[in-house]
């Protein structure tokens, strides 16, 4: 399996408080790695790194091959990326945003055109492909703001807490849409703070305060831990720190 | 490289279907330009028309009726009656029935023919200075016009003419400082304060973040959002440069294009300020109210348009010189009333291109420092 993102003993720190601790993991084309943790866990501040937002305080990144922040040109056309804040033009038509984002990764003209007529018909958005933004559900804004995050076909995609403020049939919605375009040899890299949602991941991690203390298959860790849900696994793991301090 | 042009194309059609779907924005940068030229223009008209004014007559003679007369005649003023004895000065003013008194002294006609000098006296309110000012000069005016009218043949009253003439403004319009003041009120709020709005406006949706990590250069973004808004604040100084001609009679004395182009310059300052100023501030409020008070307040009281500079405190008049308007303004007046060329704005070109050039530097540095 070809690696696509590799991290190799990645520190962030702010002033005197470290959000990532030292943290390394890599992640093979084609799988969906879910990056589990509760809120200020770290989770966004790692992705920042990836896409090269952040520059990190220490440590190596690599996605597909290129140093993150060093290389950034490169990387940049090989990533998609869902931020977690909605990351969409709500006055704009669903048409119009899949245009505008295709435009500015370089697609136009007629290739620009079949691109989004193929998203739109992956996607099911016909229907309301010339509605705004923000006439639509919550769910299915998130699903276009997928859709826009691979319209220049990145092999790599990093979701920052794609389904939060989603409702749960939207959100296995959602996965099983991650499921399909990682079936092409699309890495998926989601993070997300519904422990629930590890069973869709082929890999997870988990990280509480910075630091990564978990990672593996969600049915290793589950055995491991010897609990019978992710849950329990993340709230054993979650105690396990808290004694520590 | 074509790709590259198409990239940017398709960013300034997004900005502008931005504008033109929000009625609001709309309105804002195309509709309130032209309102607030109308408003500054009839409403707020620093030439007085049909003041109230009072008499205390002690001579009643036929001299003294027909200064009065005179006084109504004369367009500036509207007689409120007369009053009887002093106490009713204080009166009148309190009760706002009139703005000034004319005191006439005893036997006006008798003492103008034979001692050629009248004891009379003009009392204005002065709760607003400017008005009373200008009201006493007008009322003056009007009685030495009387005298000299009614006795210059006999009586040697004004042995020297003098005869005052207001250079640029013969006819004390006060179009001549309200279309150069509004358009530089409008400038900065179109540009300075839109483009810090729409940049922060990304920023706070999450865009921004998408738009840093795509093949797009940082400068890329910001001409992009602010092009559409040069193109709309050119439109705003074309519709104000030809409305003041038109509507409130401002001549174009100096050379067309030279206008144009320190329009340009300053609406290039300040869209540098509004990009400053967006990547100080992180939220859409935060850069309307430090565009509100660091540039639209400073913009009317400090830039000379409605109160001149010579009169501040010295520590005002050294703040208004780091305030971009107050250079903008002087220069436009400069050459639209006065008709001077380049030359004469040299210092006020020199200072602007300065000022822009220190605002995009420090730009670069914090956009970068952001993203680190």
């Amino acid at each position: 399996m070809i690696k696509t993102i590799e991290v190799d003993k990645l520190t962030k720190k702010f002033g005197s408080f470290t959000a990532v601790d030292n943290i390394s993991f890599s992640v093979s084309s084609g799988e969906i790695l879910g990056l589990l943790g509760a809120n200020g866990a770290g989770k966004t501040t790692t992705i920042k790194m990836l896409c090269g937002l952040l520059a990190p305080t220490s440590g190596k990144i690599k996605v597909a091959g290129y140093n993150a922040y060093l290389q950034a040109e490169q990387i940049r056309t090989r990533i998609g990326y869902m931020s977690q804040k909605f990351s969409l033009y709500n006055d704009l038509t669903v048409w119009e945003n899949i245009h505008f984002f295709g435009g500015v990764y370089g697609l136009w003209g007629k290739q620009l055109k079949l691109r989004a007529e193929a998203l739109i018909d992956d996607f099911e958005m016909r229907p309301f492909m010339n509605l705004t933004v923000q006439s639509l559900p919550p769910g299915w804004r998130q699903r276009i703001a997928l859709a826009v995050s691979l319209v220049h076909n990145p092999p790599i995609i990093l979701l920052d807490e794609p389904t939060s403020g989603v409702d749960p049939i939207a959100r296995r919605m959602f996965w099983e849409t991650i499921h399909q375009i990682s079936a092409n040899g699309t890495t998926a890299l989601v993070t997300t703070h519904y422990i629930d949602e590890a069973e869709y991941c082929n890999n997870v991690l988990v990280m509480v305060d910075g630091k990564l203390v978990a990672a593996g298959q969600p049915n290793e860790l589950k055995s491991l831990y010897n609990s019978t849900t992710m849950d329990d696994v993340f709230l054993s793991l979650a105690r396990n720190e808290n004694t520590k301090i | 490289m074509i790709v590259g042009r198409n990239m940017f194309f398709n960013f300034v059609t997004k900005e502008f279907k931005h504008i033109f779907r929000d009625v609001r924005t709309l309105l804002l940068v195309l509709v309130m330009p032209i309102i607030q030229l109308l408003i500054f223009g009839f409403v707020i008209s620093a030439d007085i028309k049909n003041a109230s004014f009072a008499v205390l007559d002690y001579s009643h003679d036929v001299q003294s009726n027909k200064l009065v007369q005179r006084l109504t005649a004369s367009g500036y003023f509207k007689l409120m009656g007369y009053l009887k004895n002093e106490n009713d000065i204080e009166k009148a003013f309190r009760n706002g029935d009139a703005k000034l008194v004319l005191i006439i002294g005893e036997d006006l006609a008798t003492k103008l023919e034979r001692e050629r000098s009248a004891y009379y006296q003009i009392i204005t309110d002065a709760s607003d200075p400017n008005t009373a000012s200008i009201l006493a000069g007008y009322a003056q005016s009007v009685i030495y016009a009387f005298v000299a009218e009614n006795y210059s043949s006999y009586l040697r009253l004004m042995p020297v003419e003098i005869e005052s003439r207001m250079l640029y403004n013969e006819e004390m319009s006060s179009a001549f400082m309200f279309v150069p003041g509004t358009m530089v009120l409008i400038l900065m709020l179109v540009t300075a304060m839109m483009t810090s709005i729409s940049i922060t406006r990304e920023k706070e949706m999450g865009t921004m973040e998408v738009l840093l990590i795509s093949p797009l250069k940082p400068w890329h973004i910001v001409l992009g959002k602010v092009l559409p808004y040069i193109g709309i604040a050119f439109t705003n100084v074309l519709v104000i440069i030809f409305m003041g001609y038109t509507v409130f009679h401002l001549p174009l004395r100096g050379n067309l294009l030279l206008l144009l182009a320190l329009c340009s310059l300053f609406i290039i300052l300040a869209l540098s300020l509004g990009i400053f100023i967006s990547t100080v501030a992180s939220s859409q409020a935060l850069a309307m109210f430090m565009s509100m008070f660091a540039l639209m307040l400073p913009t009317i009281l400090l830039s000379g348009f409605i109160f001149p500079i010579e009169n501040m405190p010295k520590v005002l008049q050294w703040l208004s010189l780091i305030m971009p308007p107050r250079w903008f303004l002087s220069a436009l007046k400069t050459i639209m009333i006065k008709g001077q060329g380049l030359m004469y704005t040299i210092n006020e070109v020199l200072v602007m291109l300065g000022m822009a050039i220190m605002f995009i530097i420090l730009s670069i540095k914090k956009f970068k420092v952001r993203l680190e």
